[in-house]
């Protein structure tokens, strides 16, 4: 029996890459290397005003001084940062009618990724903005958009077209002093997305950004900026891949939300960065930094994420809780399966007075993987009522991997109520005979678990991506259960 | 007794009670009954003080003083007793140190010396004895891992020690098999005498089986439609809560 | 002196102490405990003095309590009062074997190392280390050797003396042996002790330290216990802090546990100004069952923090932390946790429990429960709660009429008792929660012979 377990298991997390594809098209990409020069010619690549470019100076010089974290649960091998190439942007061959359409070889990249670009194919209601390698292929329903006054491009264009809002909002939330990776993000980000929703204004569509990895030895440092006015809402959605390949590839991203007065913004992602092979060679480093600040009373950010790629993943995406009466969530399903690290978590800062905070965080480890949680709660002095509750699950498929949970809880605020719960388990056995017993395969049985143990996450998902999250989860653990 | 007098409650905004008027003299036995949500626990709760409510309007007199005023140990302390629906688990806390603290606090009130170790622990066994709770029961932490049934005899147990000059039981039959519900039934009628008041708050008429009541209202969406003698009770068992829906619609 | 020093890093400062001293710190002490000084020093040179860029203190100010002008003597100790006249335990029954520490040497009434009845060997650490060099040497400095805490190697280097406490095999004293730690003096202290309680096979022990002050100076204690339970060995391990908010308290203490053993400490923090428990324990043995326990009470701008590390290195073995504590005016509580299952501890059961209750907004808590887990089939799970008190419950309480204060009180007393109920000497249990109730009315809780006015 429990032989047989560990073969099923085995075979469900041996399960492949499904998006490790290569697309051979010329890029138009500069020599490797980091240095005030490169930052000029990106800068210039991208035809940027000047406060943008001593915006990424005073970043780089500023990250120049500092060092990499040390703090995280995680092995990360020295990286040198002279040896990647920091702007590498596809060119587009194919003669164009107009500056509207795609390469046809670029359209069927994001075809097989399951993006289509044309919008009468697209799944209804949702908005895609196409991001491959440092540049924005194409951004749908813009115009359906604009109708409605929403602002939804790419970072790029934003910078060229509304430079006063870029200005006002960038570095708001995550200042390029922040830590490392922001501070080199800052320095040489490439493209992103920028979206603006106006006062009372209800986004009708899911906005959504997909980040394509292509060209080799390229970092991805990508930078999202979200501004919800007062009384609006959007849902947004992020997605991302890249191919197969032996060396590691750099990706890190800013993403920085800021809601109004009874605004409300819910960012999901589905990160499935190549994760390395099963001996663990290659693969992404993800370090990412993202955060939200809930301005206005009354204004609500939730996170979801569901985190099954990327080789190393050090990811804390936050919310500041300003506004009186504003919420902050986090649902995160974390798999970590053969060699992968993950330390991920959140930050909830109760500023405002009756704030709350949810956070629920699964983990799941397989393989000879270290999954941590981790995460902070602070409530200041003058939050008065602040809640906060928070459940971290953490679940082991094999005696092999790791799971941890690194909470820090501070409260300066005699009225707050804090609560954190943490449980470890594997799947037990006597599930398994239940399930067993009424005619499921032991196969099933745990896909039925595993899915079990992290619908409270995969429920906060919108429709579309929760089902594609399911079949991923499956995936990413074909192979491991036991 | 106790005389209430257009009472209006709110929790949120929403108003739950919406003008209830009630006079319960020494010596009665009021039962208050009505379908869920109808406003009963909270009536019970506003008159122990729960501060989750707001009056918006109406005054309660309670031994010719103002009871709204009052904190809720004081109102406990004038002999206001809440048989709770859901009595609170207080891990650590002993029953024996919890019901010791509460009688001294009264006794205190009242210009008496406080009980001795041995006068207490003697009058507990008496009114153990006569709610048929086990000494085990009293030794725990207060309704820490209590089943429903033995919450519930506790309740009437505390009622018991602290002889209160009016008493509120708030769905206490609720969750009671049949036997628990004849042992509660005998507290209460044991310690009924000319000089208190009970108010016995129900969804069902079969705790008036076991317990006569000298009037019988029936609260409504906020109201008290309905008043009337012990067949009262008997008419809504047979007719249902529907019943008076209907007359209130004819009205 | 501390004008010149304030710009000398606090490793220098004691590093300069030590060359200039360890002739006379050697002389004074055993030649066992000598051995391990200069790695020591070594090690103080590499790691440093911890500093709140350091995880594990994140939260502590080591530098400005060691900073403080404190005298530090190795010679010979003159001690010109009679102890015994200024402290008598009243703890009513308690009937104990009672060691006295003063200001971190063993206090010499005569006898430095004695047998009890039973066969229960307690004294001088110093002493210990002449007399029974073999056993000694097998358990000194081996369960801390790998910390990498500055403060332990701070310790092996400076430590002359301490207590001894050795049960034999199959030696169970149900009496407890009672340590009381003073520190009396009239100018400012430091004073840096080393313990050893050693357990043979199936022996049996109930030890308690009390940490008193007794003279109105600035005291530093830096003191490391050393714990080893053999094979089925029991032990009971109490704690009473009740030190004034002028005294500095850091302890260390290393557990190393064999199979089937069975420890219980429980470290009762009253009163103090600056405390800070550090608490290792290795599970090296299967079915070895660990109960680490606390409580701290901290007002005015009292500092307590509570540092546990249970390090599961074998299957099957139980462990379960819980720490609550109340903190008013503007205390600042500080509690870490944390649970090691390394890959081979299959079956591993660990709990952990941190609740603390802030009474003001000044008063701040910072709480980190953490799992660190390599094993699959283990049951582990922490909780932390930080709040105030439950208002049903005082809700319920007031409607049985009694008042509000009463109430709060009732209710902060379990949430207190929790902990307590868990002390296995009965005398020492109601001793304390008598304790606890006077520091809960915020009476003052010292012991009534006890001459210090703590506050």
């Amino acid at each position: 029996m429990q032989k047989d377990q560990d073969q099923i298991l085995n075979e469900v997390t041996s399960g492949e890459y499904k998006f490790g594809f290569y697309t051979d098209i010329e890029h138009d990409s500069i020599a490797k290397g980091l240095n005030e020069e490169v930052i000029r010619l990106i800068s210039g690549k991208k035809d940027e005003p000047d406060f943008m470019l001593e915006f990424r100076l005073k970043a780089y010089r500023h990250w120049l001084t500092m060092k990499m974290p040390e703090w995280a649960h995680l092995k990360i091998p020295e990286i040198n940062y002279q040896d990647q190439i920091y702007y590498s942007a596809p060119v587009q061959k194919a003669k164009l009618e107009s500056l509207d359409e795609v390469d046809p070889q670029l359209l069927e990249t994001f075809n097989k990724l399951g993006i289509p670009l044309e919008e009468q194919k697209h799944l209804a209601g949702v908005a895609v903005d196409a991001v491959m390698d440092s540049v924005s292929v194409k951004t749908t329903f813009k115009e359906t958009l604009a109708e409605l006054g929403i602002i939804f491009c790419s970072f790029s264009e934003a910078v060229r077209e509304y430079p006063d809002l870029v200005r006002k909002y960038m570095g708001s939330v995550v200042p390029y002093t922040d830590n490392y990776f922001a501070a080199l993000n800052s320095a040489v980000f490439s493209d992103g997305s920028f979206c603006y929703i106006p006062k009372g204004v209800r986004c009708p569509m899911e906005l959504s950004t997909y980040f394509r990895i292509n060209a080799a030895n390229t970092g991805q440092f990508e930078r999202t900026l979200i501004v919800a006015e007062d009384k609006s809402y959007v849902s947004y959605l992020e997605g991302c891949t890249a191919p197969m390949r032996d060396e590691n590839q750099l990706h890190a991203a800013i993403v920085e939300i800021v809601a109004m007065e009874n605004a409300e913004v819910k960012y999901a992602t589905v990160q499935n960065w190549y994760p390395g092979n099963k001996e663990g060679k290659g693969g992404i480093y993800n370090f990412v930094t993202k955060r939200g600040i809930c301005k206005g009373d009354n204004s609500r950010i939730s996170w979801t994420q569901i985190e099954t790629g990327s080789a190393i993943t050090w990811k804390y995406p936050s919310v500041i809780l300003r506004g009186h009466n504003s919420t902050g969530e986090f649902y995160s399903v974390a798999v970590t399966n053969n060699h992968q690290q993950a330390d991920t978590g959140t930050k909830m800062i109760h500023i405002g007075k009756n704030t709350k905070s949810i956070i629920v965080s699964k983990g799941i480890s397989a393989g000879v993987s270290n999954n941590s949680y981790r995460g902070l709660v602070k409530v200041l002095r003058g939050a008065g009522n602040a809640r906060n509750f928070s459940q971290c699950d953490s679940l082991l498929l094999g005696d092999k991997c790791g799971a941890h949970t690194f909470p820090y809880i501070e409260s300066a605020n005699h009225s707050a109520i804090i609560e954190h719960e943490a449980t470890t388990s594997k799947i037990g056995e006597d599930q398994i005979f239940y399930c067993n017993q009424r005619g499921i395969s032991t196969e099933d049985a745990i896909g039925l678990i595993i899915n079990g143990y992290a619908k409270e996450v995969l429920n906060k998902l919108p429709m579309e991506f929760a089902v594609e999250a399911q079949k991923l989860l499956q995936i990413s653990l074909e192979g491991s259960v036991g | 007794m106790l005389v209430i007098k257009d009472l209006k409650v709110s929790i949120d905004g929403e108003e739950i009670l919406k003008g209830i008027n009630l006079e319960v003299r020494a010596g009665e036995l009021h039962a208050i009954m009505g379908p869920n949500g109808s406003g009963k626990s909270t009536l019970a709760s506003v008159l122990a003080g729960r501060e989750l409510y707001e009056v918006t309007s109406g005054k309660v007199t309670y031994k010719d003083q103002d009871l709204l005023e009052k904190s809720p140990e004081e109102r406990a302390k004038e002999g206001l007793f809440l048989g709770f629906q859901y009595p609170i688990e207080i891990p650590g806390v002993s029953m024996v140190n919890f019901m010791k603290t509460a009688i001294n606090e009264m006794r205190k009130h009242r210009g008496e010396e406080p009980l001795s170790a041995s006068e207490f622990l003697k009058k507990m066994r008496e009114k153990k004895d006569l709610v048929e709770i086990s000494s085990s029961l009293t030794n725990r932490s207060v309704n820490e891992g209590f089943s429903g049934g033995e919450k519930k005899k506790n309740e009437i147990f505390q009622m018991a020690m602290l002889e209160p000059d009016l008493a509120i039981l708030d769905e206490t039959d609720s969750g009671l098999d049949i036997d628990a519900l004849r042992i509660v039934a005998r507290g209460v009628n044991n310690l009924k005498s000319p000089h208190n008041a009970t108010i016995v708050i129900t969804h069902y008429q079969r705790l008036l089986d076991y317990i006569v009541p000298d009037f019988v209202h029936v609260l409504y969406n906020g109201r008290i439609v309905k008043s009337g003698g012990k067949e009262l009770a008997l008419l809504l068992e047979e007719k249902g809560y529907e019943w008076i829906n209907a007359e209130e619609v004819n009205q | 002196m501390s004008t010149i020093t304030e710009n000398i890093s606090l490793k220098e400062q004691f590093l300069e102490l030590y060359r200039n001293k360890s002739g006379e710190i050697a002389a004074n002490s055993a030649p066992l405990m000598n051995a391990l000084r200069d790695n020591a020093i070594g090690k103080l040179e590499k790691l440093g003095f911890p500093d709140r860029k350091k995880e594990d203190y994140l939260y502590a100010d080591i530098n400005s309590v060691f900073r403080q002008d404190l005298e530090k003597s190795f010679g010979e100790q003159k001690i010109n009062f009679n102890i015994r006249e200024i402290f008598h335990c009243d703890v009513p029954h308690l009937d104990t074997s009672l060691l006295l520490l003063v200001n971190g040497r063993f206090y010499n009434n005569g006898q430095e190392l004695r047998e009890l009845p039973g066969g229960v060997i307690a004294g001088s650490m110093k002493q210990a280390a002449k007399d029974y060099p073999e056993i000694v040497e097998k358990h000194y400095g081996r369960y801390s050797g790998n910390s990498k805490d500055g403060l332990v190697a701070l310790n092996t280097a400076f430590a002359q003396d301490g207590i001894f406490v050795y049960a034999p095999p199959g030696v169970r004293s149900e009496k407890p042996v009672q340590i009381v730690n003073i520190m009396i003096s009239d100018t400012g202290q430091m004073a840096q002790h080393r313990n050893l309680f050693i357990e043979g096979e199936d022996a049996g022990l109930n030890i308690v330290v009390c940490d008193h002050s007794l003279s109105a100076h600035r005291f530093l204690t830096n003191s490391v216990n050393e714990v080893f339970a053999g094979e089925r060995a029991q032990i009971n391990l109490t704690r009473i802090q009740n030190e004034h908010n002028g005294s500095t308290q850091i302890t260390h203490s290393y557990s190393h546990q064999e199979a089937g053993s069975h420890l219980a400490s429980n470290i009762i923090s009253l009163h103090g100004g600056f405390i800070r428990n550090n608490v290792f324990v290795k599970m090296n043995g299967e079915h070895a069952e660990n109960h680490s326990m606390g409580l701290y009470l901290a007002d005015k701008n009292q500092y307590i923090d509570n540092f546990v590390f249970i390090d599961h290195s074998s299957p099957n073995c139980f462990s379960n932390q819980l720490y609550k504590g109340v903190l008013d005016d503007t205390a600042l509580g500080a509690f870490t946790g944390r649970i090691l299952v390394e890959r081979d501890a299959q079956k591993t059961n660990a709990y952990q429990s941190n609740n603390s209750i802030l009474m003001t907004d000044d008063a701040r808590m910072y709480s980190r429960p953490q799992l660190e887990i390599y094993a699959d089939d283990v049951k582990c799970s922490h909780g932390s709660t930080l709040g105030q008190l439950d208002e049903d419950a005082l809700f319920y309480m007031r409607s049985r009429g009694i008042n509000h204060r009463e109430a709060r009180l009732l209710l902060m007393f379990a949430f207190a008792h929790d902990v307590i109920k868990n002390i296995r000497v009965k005398a020492l249990r109601e001793r304390i929660d008598h304790l606890v109730n006077k520091r809960l009315r915020g009476e003052l809780s010292r012991c009534n012979n006890c001459a210090m006015q703590c506050g």
